[in-house]
């Protein structure tokens, strides 16, 4: 089926929200190439589910698409009315299964090597797109906060580096009550900005204590899901014929009641946001490291966060993938120093994901090496690739900073 | 934000290889052509000939290795090998960034579209058929090692005028110690594949086959074969392990290594990623020493290492960084090659833009082979 063919009833099996989305433009979608269109579907189809920055997002693309002239419409869309598609994408349910079909797509873009032509489509609406409609500034400048190192008692590993350049490295912070004073900044920060999802704490193991005013997601707590998950994959992966883009599928079209996420996590948006970290994260379900980087990186991209602490904890040694992958009963062994490795990658990639976002320029970062002395402190006010040897706290970092 | 479906276009690699190359070990610009014939320079006769390929275990990016803040974790390739090497530093693979396809592409010099991650043959004559077939070499003269069941059709293709019994030998040590082993829990650290296939296992030879090959052609008890293995740290060790034997006991003309440790960076731990670097960097150098020190090896081997492609840029919104190879973009497609070997200029880097299909027709002219059906052309610098 083509676009140009879609009815309103198509959208049946939508979630409420989203179907009307789709209906109320059905005629902007019929103008859409094929190439295009199942793309802003998945958007549109989890529409009940998403963060509100998200919402107005896909609200802006679908009104700046209506706004289009015959002229711009050409313009903003030729690059993938290009494309050829094949008969098998054409006769596939794109309606009801969007993502499926945009992996479909994928697959043929590589191997009728258009991938570079559909890449500069993208990148060329994308741009337009950002420039016609951009994201409004945030009412307050955001702050990343990533703690990194748990339970490491000594390194001589260059922590920072890729960051130092950019920012204020202490080497004499004070660590005593460190993490305590970094998550009631955060709880501060979401009290007189009480906006939803606007203020976050992830955590790579157990959280620690924080206010409920903060968006919580962890590691430790999802180990439920994370075991029904294994096992799950491992059941998939023992019955003939499976493959793992077999088990992308299997795991793309997962809900969270699949995980008992809907009795864990009241707020359905919630449950769906960390139903799919752990299912289309990779490694997420194995490494807490991997988890909290992935999750950050989603946080930021999706929720666009006014705040967001990020505290990474050790991660469980290397062991055999398909072991990794299974539930054992043996008692885990933890790698605190390749975890340290594995945060500071991590902490760069939070404020590299944290600088995609409007109004980069009056945002803030810090990083902290948990119970030690030495922090990294990026902002608009902070001179770039200074060190600081004075002694110093966490509490005045922050007041230096924000 | 950038749009949240469609990635940006990459940036432009900040410093060329070359510069940080020219940098770190004090290499020059090369000419394109070098005066006289490979027979004139090396003095080896084509039928003489050896050729090995390591393919670069999975893809490294120029951060992690090349670039200043890299070099750290591949000192071998810049204090050892670089300095006897012709280095090409653009190495582009236009085709799909999958590990098995992606070799499979090198191996035939034609972007092959197969499936990554089901049990097939590539569609075209790969390097091995060609070789065996226009030089009249045996089986024995051409073998492939591979890291993991996936790529137990590498070896010869699916073409008509090619194909079954015409192609490398293709041993999977990790297969080989769960035969011999029957999958003991003290080996488990040699047995783990990626990330991306995990449980993959496609049919292979059945076991006796594997463990008469043990014995018989690499002159190795299963004992022996175990209680080494006990001794190694990864499965690219243990790849490695087989190659000196298989170097030792049959000395092929043609062999072709896959690492795969470095692909440890799916699972997202950065510092297993690095890890993976590091002990490729070492076993390259092994082989390269084992290439000098061995009779039927030394002075008449061409050695090429190259990454069957890169790793996602960190600034490519649509990717996760080091973690994957799904971008397409500037820093997953662009990669590098060495070659080392008598007749080769070292020392030298060549800023020319070269197609991983370039492989196979430059190995053909080294050897003395036409690989008809390639759709690369050979490096004029080392043909």
């Amino acid at each position: 089926m083509l676009p140009s063919e879609l009815k309103p009833e198509q959208f049946n099996g939508y979630p409420p929200l989203a179907r009307k989305l789709a209906t109320d433009n059905i005629k902007t979608l019929r103008k859409l190439p094929l190439s295009f269109l199942p793309s802003l579907l998945r958007e549109v189809i989890d529409y009940d589910y998403k963060f509100p920055a998200e919402r107005h997002a896909i609200d802006r693309e679908i009104g700046n698409l209506s706004s289009l002239s015959p002229a711009e419409w050409k313009e903003w869309l030729g690059g993938f009315e290009t494309i050829q598609m094949s008969p098998a994408l054409e006769r596939f349910d794109w309606v009801n299964s969007p993502a499926q079909f945009v992996e479909q797509l994928s697959a043929h873009l590589w191997t009728t090597h258009q991938q570079d032509a559909f890449r500069k489509a993208a990148t060329d609406y994308g741009n337009r797109l950002h420039a016609a409609a951009p994201p409004e500034n945030p009412p307050i400048p955001r702050l990343g906060i990533a703690v990194v190192g748990q339970d490491v008692t000594a390194s001589e590993y260059p922590l920072f580096r890729r960051l130092r350049s950019h920012g204020a490295y202490y080497t004499r912070v004070n660590p005593e009550g460190g993490l305590k004073t970094l998550l009631d900044f955060a709880a501060v920060r979401a009290k007189s900005h009480p906006i939803p999802y606007a203020h976050w704490y992830v955590d790579g193991g157990a959280p620690a204590i924080y206010d409920p005013a903060l968006v919580c997601v962890s590691y430790g707590a999802l180990e439920p899901a994370r075991n029904i998950l294994l096992d799950r994959m491992q059941k998939h992966s023992e019955a003939p014929g499976n493959g793992p883009e077999n088990l992308r599928t299997v795991m793309a079209a997962m809900r969270p009641s699949d995980l008992r996420l809907d009795k864990a996590i009241p707020d359905p948006v919630l449950a769906r946001f960390e139903m799919k970290l752990l299912t289309e994260g990779s490694g997420t379900q194995i490494f807490s490291t991997t988890f909290a980087q992935w999750a950050a990186r989603e946080v930021l991209r999706r929720a666009e966060p006014l705040t967001l602490l990020v505290r990474f904890a050790p991660r469980q040694r290397q062991r055999p993938m398909n072991e990794l992958l299974s539930l054992s009963t043996q008692k885990i062994e933890y790698d605190p120093a390749g975890s340290l490795v594995d945060a500071d990658m991590g902490a760069y990639y939070n404020w590299i994901n944290q600088q995609r976002l409007t109004a980069a320029d009056h945002s803030s970062f810090i990083a902290w090496f948990e119970n030690h002395s030495q922090a990294i402190a990026i902002g608009p006010t902070v001179p770039r690739g200074t060190v600081s040897s004075a002694p110093t706290d966490l509490a005045k970092i922050l007041s230096w900073t924000v | 934000m950038p749009d949240r479906r469609f990635p940006l276009l990459s940036p432009s690699l900040a410093l060329s290889r070359r510069e940080f190359l020219s940098d770190a070990a004090g290499l020059a610009l090369g000419t394109s052509i070098l005066p006289g014939s490979l027979l004139t320079r090396s003095g080896v006769l084509q039928r003489d000939r050896k050729v090995v390929v390591i393919t670069f275990g999975g893809g490294a990016r120029d951060q992690e290795t090349f670039a200043p803040e890299g070099q750290e974790n591949i000192p071998h390739l810049m204090k050892e090998l670089i300095p006897q090497s012709a280095f090409f530093t653009q190495v582009v693979n236009r085709g799909i960034l999958g590990h098995y396809v992606a070799t499979a592409s090198l191996a035939t010099g034609v972007y092959e579209t197969i499936n990554n991650f089901a049990s097939l043959p590539p569609e075209n004559p790969t390097v091995f058929e060609y070789f065996r077939k226009d030089l009249k070499r045996p089986a024995s003269d051409a073998w492939v090692v591979a890291p993991s069941n996936g790529f137990n059709r590498i070896g010869e293709s699916s073409h008509r005028s090619y194909g079954l019994g015409q192609g490398a030998r293709v041993i999977l040590p990790k297969h080989l110690l769960t035969a011999a082993t029957k999958g003991g829990s003290d080996y488990e650290h040699l047995l783990r594949d990626n990330y991306e296939t995990p449980f993959f296992a496609p049919e292979v030879a059945g076991n006796e086959f594997e463990l008469e090959q043990l014995r018989s052609m690499l002159k190795l008890s299963v004992t022996d074969f175990k209680a080494r293995a006990l001794t190694l740290s990864s499965p690219d060790e243990l790849s490695v392990y087989i190659v000196r034997q298989l170097m030792r006991q049959v000395a092929p003309s043609l062999l072709w290594i896959t690492m795969h440790d470095i692909d440890i960076a799916h699972a997202g731990a950065f510092s297993l990623y690095i890890d993976g670097i590091r002990r490729t960097d070492r076993l390259c150098a092994e082989v390269w020493k084992a290439i000098q020190s061995e009779p039927e090896y030394a002075g008449k081997t061409t050695l090429f290492i190259l990454p069957d492609f890169g790793r996602d840029a960190d600034e490519d919104s649509a990717g996760n960084g080091f973690q994957h190879h799904r971008t397409g973009d500037a820093a997953s497609r662009t990669t590098w090659m060495m070659a080392l070997g008598p007749g080769i200029r070292e020392g030298v880097v060549h800023d020319r833009a070269l197609d991983s299909t370039d492989l196979v027709p430059t190995i053909g002219s080294i050897m003395g082979f036409s690989p008809s059906l390639v759709h690369g052309t050979p490096i004029r610098e080392l043909a």
